[in-house]
């Protein structure tokens, strides 16, 4: 092994504790208002993905450490790209599966 | 289904589902393969403990983080794989040709068993034959190419490997203890759900994918980190030989992808376990969700398939004309082009469960387009043998081959992607056709090109040409009469997974397309007694120079096999075929005038172990042995932690003195070998 693997960034405990109440409230957010039935169900919706979203980018900033600092530019590029695909097969999923539901379950 | 059986609803707490009645005494043909294997199981075994060997294949083997080592055991297992999954194939083309009726039970099938063939000829032919087939070779050629001493994570290397020989294990053991999914090889609900297949067999297939799904994504990232990290020095990205491009395009997609496939199965399972609903018929599951997600992983899949043996055409072709490749640059943006489209394109797997113009027709036209990087990536290698001095090796044999038999499977995949016409094709052996035209005119053919020409490389003496002609033929002409009639009869309209017919027509079709499979099947006893003879008669095939082929790449700089640290003195590049530009330069060949330590990863148990410890918690969760389950994953974790304490000593340093022993010998034998090459010139 020619290394390089060891000098990746290990962040400190802070910052592991910090993602780590980050990442419990945005989990019992959206299970807490499902549970409760407390708002209207697109406000629901909304708020559940955006805690989503919340949540990914904490897990990613906090314990993958990925910062704006882009030590490697690879994990940048990659990151974009890895985004790339998943709304490809996000977006492409739900217009999909729009679709079908159109067309396939009317009755439903 | 398994309608022989009863279904169990209250697992019993110690065995599960697990009784008597799940051994297929019954059925007369598993239970002969049942004893043929447990024959050939114990001689193997017996034949290791009377020769002393265990220790030396525990050791060597077994526990290995050899890269070269992991390699040669993926291709080992995926040929022993690829005789259980041509078996199905025989089985069911023997069977079509006689089950002309107008009712169920002729032939000697089954329905239940024909289903269950069906299944498990696709899961073992993409997971089990295929998969193993591109991660051996990138074993194997990866780290070489690019001048790398080993793998990112060696032990992960291992792990995969042990990870995804436990999924082919679990479906093995499908044969003799229980059943295997009935579903077709993706397992569609709500066929594959909970109420319409309620016993083990869709269990089996869950498992079995999802373990050894875990196993390929592992070595997805170790072979990008690999690639992105390891590069000997000058080795520039554009500098990277192009099957190490389609290698780090392959792994892209399997870093991509797999997650589809592990949370669309983990869902299935839900649904299966604990009566969720996501693709059920009730509480507002929707079974067109899996179709949808399974194929958003399904069709980068088959180009994780085929952009590998891209790359080994690229490299065979330009070995061979002994010409530079002709338009490198292209070559790679196809790759990359190709690497992308895959991802858009999922939807011409159900053009006809009903999404409509628009849709079909984005996903239609997307398809096309990946026909285009496709083209050029052939002219590529045609403008490469164009006024280039061609030898007609076997490897050569093998890539002449699939540029015939794999732009017919272009043709007819342009032919499916047309939504309209998709109608018509859509589920019919007119599908089938094509898709074994592509994956075995191109993907397999370009595996078997691969291991024809990085055998002598793994192991030191090449395989037989002659017979890897002969291989290649009969392949090639089996291939046409299996399937060329498919093609026709998808016309007549026969749809697939037939288990009889009424029309009397399509059995001539049928007749010559069980032919053609046996055609194939002289092909593949063709390869294995090529393996068999060129082992026995390696010392007439030994490679002594490291170079049997004229290569042009690092991995061909070095002896055959490799040192266990592949590089002495790791190689600096300034050249696309660095190795080649050496040889004309006159600077290949010059042995460094003092070594270094050499800092490698130690073998490991933990690989094996953890590997191990999976299948029985595959097999409890398949069973419902919920004490099992419960114990085994603990195994695992704890079997991790007790390594992650000893990862301190995971690595050493091999002393100068061995590898300069070790080089000096190969240097010693590459003068004799000229030294023999002048005699006779003389």
């Amino acid at each position: 092994m020619s290394g390089g693997a060891e000098h990746a960034a290990h962040g400190s405990v802070k910052e592991y504790v910090v993602g780590l109440i980050l990442s419990i409230g945005l989990t019992v957010i959206p299970f807490g208002l499902v549970m409760s039935g407390a708002l209207s169900h697109p406000l629901t919706y909304g708020i559940i993905a955006l805690c989503a979203v919340g949540q990914l980018l904490v897990q990613v900033i906090f314990f993958l450490h990925m910062n704006g600092s882009a030590e490697q530019i690879w994990n940048t590029v990659s990151g974009a790209f890895v985004v790339l695909i998943v709304f490809v097969i996000m977006l492409g999923s739900i217009w999909v599966m729009n679709h079908l539901n159109h067309n396939m379950l009317l009755g439903h | 289904m398994a309608s022989k059986h009863t279904v169990i609803t209250d697992p019993d707490p110690i065995f599960g589902k697990l009784t008597f009645d799940s051994v297929p005494f019954y059925d007369p043909i598993i239970l002969t393969t049942f004893l043929v294997t447990v024959m050939i199981g114990v001689a193997v075994v017996g034949s290791v403990l009377y020769y002393g060997k265990l220790k030396y294949i525990w050791d060597e083997w077994i526990t290995s983080v050899d890269h070269k080592k992991i390699g040669i055991m993926y291709i080992i297992a995926a040929l022993i794989m690829l005789i259980r999954g041509f078996s199905d194939a025989l089985l069911m083309r023997s069977h079509q040709a006689i089950a002309l009726a107008d009712k169920e039970g002729t032939g000697y099938l089954p329905p239940e068993h024909y289903d269950q063939i069906f299944t498990a000829h696709g899961v073992i032919m993409i997971f089990f034959v295929a998969m193993p087939l591109i991660v051996g070779l990138m074993n194997i050629v990866v780290p070489l190419q690019i001048g790398a001493r080993d793998v990112a994570f060696p032990f992960l290397n291992s792990l995969g490997f042990w990870l995804f020989a436990v999924g082919a294990m679990l479906v093995n053991t499908s044969l003799f203890l229980g059943e295997f999914a009935a579903t077709g090889w993706l397992a569609y609900p709500p066929l594959s759900g909970i109420e319409y297949s309620p016993w083990v067999g869709v269990d089996y297939w869950l498992w079995a994918l999802q373990i050894s799904g875990i196993g390929t994504l592992i070595s997805g990232i170790n072979f990008f980190v690999t690639i992105m990290r390891m590069r000997t020095k000058g080795m520039t990205l554009m500098k990277m030989p192009v099957f190490t491009w389609t290698a780090l395009c392959a792994n892209v997609l399997i870093i991509l992808v797999f997650p589809i496939l592990t949370v669309t199965i983990t869902l299935l399972t839900l649904d299966r376990y604990i009566d969720t609903n996501f693709f059920t018929n009730e509480l507002g599951g929707n079974q067109m969700m899996y179709v949808n997600l399974i194929w958003a992983w399904g069709h980068p899949e088959v180009y994780i398939l085929i952009l590998p043996a891209f790359g080994v055409f690229s490299e065979v072709v330009a070995t061979f004309s002994r010409k530079r490749l002709f338009g490198y640059t292209s070559l790679v943006w196809a790759t990359a082009c190709i690497m992308f489209l895959s991802c858009i394109v999922w939807l011409h797997h159900f053009f006809t469960m009903g999404a409509g113009a628009s849709v079909n027709a984005f996903f239609g036209i997307a398809t096309m387009v990946i026909s285009v990087p496709t083209g050029v990536k052939l002219f590529n290698w045609l403008f490469t043998m164009y006024k280039g001095k061609v030898r007609f090796d076997s490897p050569m044999w093998w890539t002449a081959s699939f540029f015939f038999v794999f732009t017919i499977g272009g043709v007819t995949g342009v032919m499916l992607a047309i939504p309209a016409a998709d109608f018509v094709f859509h589920n019919s052996l007119f599908l089938v056709a094509h898709f074994h035209n592509v994956i075995i005119g191109g993907s397999l053919f370009g595996y078997f090109a691969g291991i024809t020409y990085w055998f002598p490389k793994a192991t030191g003496f090449k395989l037989d040409e002659r017979l890897g002609k002969w291989a290649c033929g009969l392949w090639t002409v089996g291939f046409f009469f299996a399937f060329m009639p498919l093609y026709a009869l998808g016309f007549m309209g026969m749809t697939r997974r037939l288990n009889y017919y009424d029309n009397p027509v399509w059995n001539a079709m049928l007749l010559l397309a069980a032919a053609g499979a046996i055609i194939i099947l002289m092909g593949i006893m063709v390869q294995f007694y090529q393996i068999f003879a060129s082992i026995r008669d390696r010392d007439k095939n030994r490679d002594l120079t490291g170079d049997p082929w004229d290569g042009r790449t690092l991995e061909w700089s070095i002896s055959s096999p490799p040192p266990f640290y592949n590089f002495a003195k790791l190689p600096v590049v300034n050249d696309r075929d660095q190795f080649y530009d050496e040889k004309q330069n006159g600077t290949a060949y010059q042995q460094p005038e003092k070594y270094k330590k050499i800092h490698m990863p130690k073998n490991t148990w933990a690989g094996v172990v953890i590997g191990c410890i999976s299948f029985v918690f595959g097999f409890a969760m398949i069973w419902h042995i919920w004490w099992m389950a419960i114990a085994s994953f603990l195994g695992m974790a704890v079997s991790y932690i007790i390594y992650t304490f000893t990862k301190e000593s995971e690595h050493y340093y091999v002393p100068v003195e061995e590898v300069e022993a070790l080089e000096s010998a190969h240097y010693q034998r590459l003068k004799e070998h000229k030294n023999q090459v002048d005699t006779l010139a003389v």
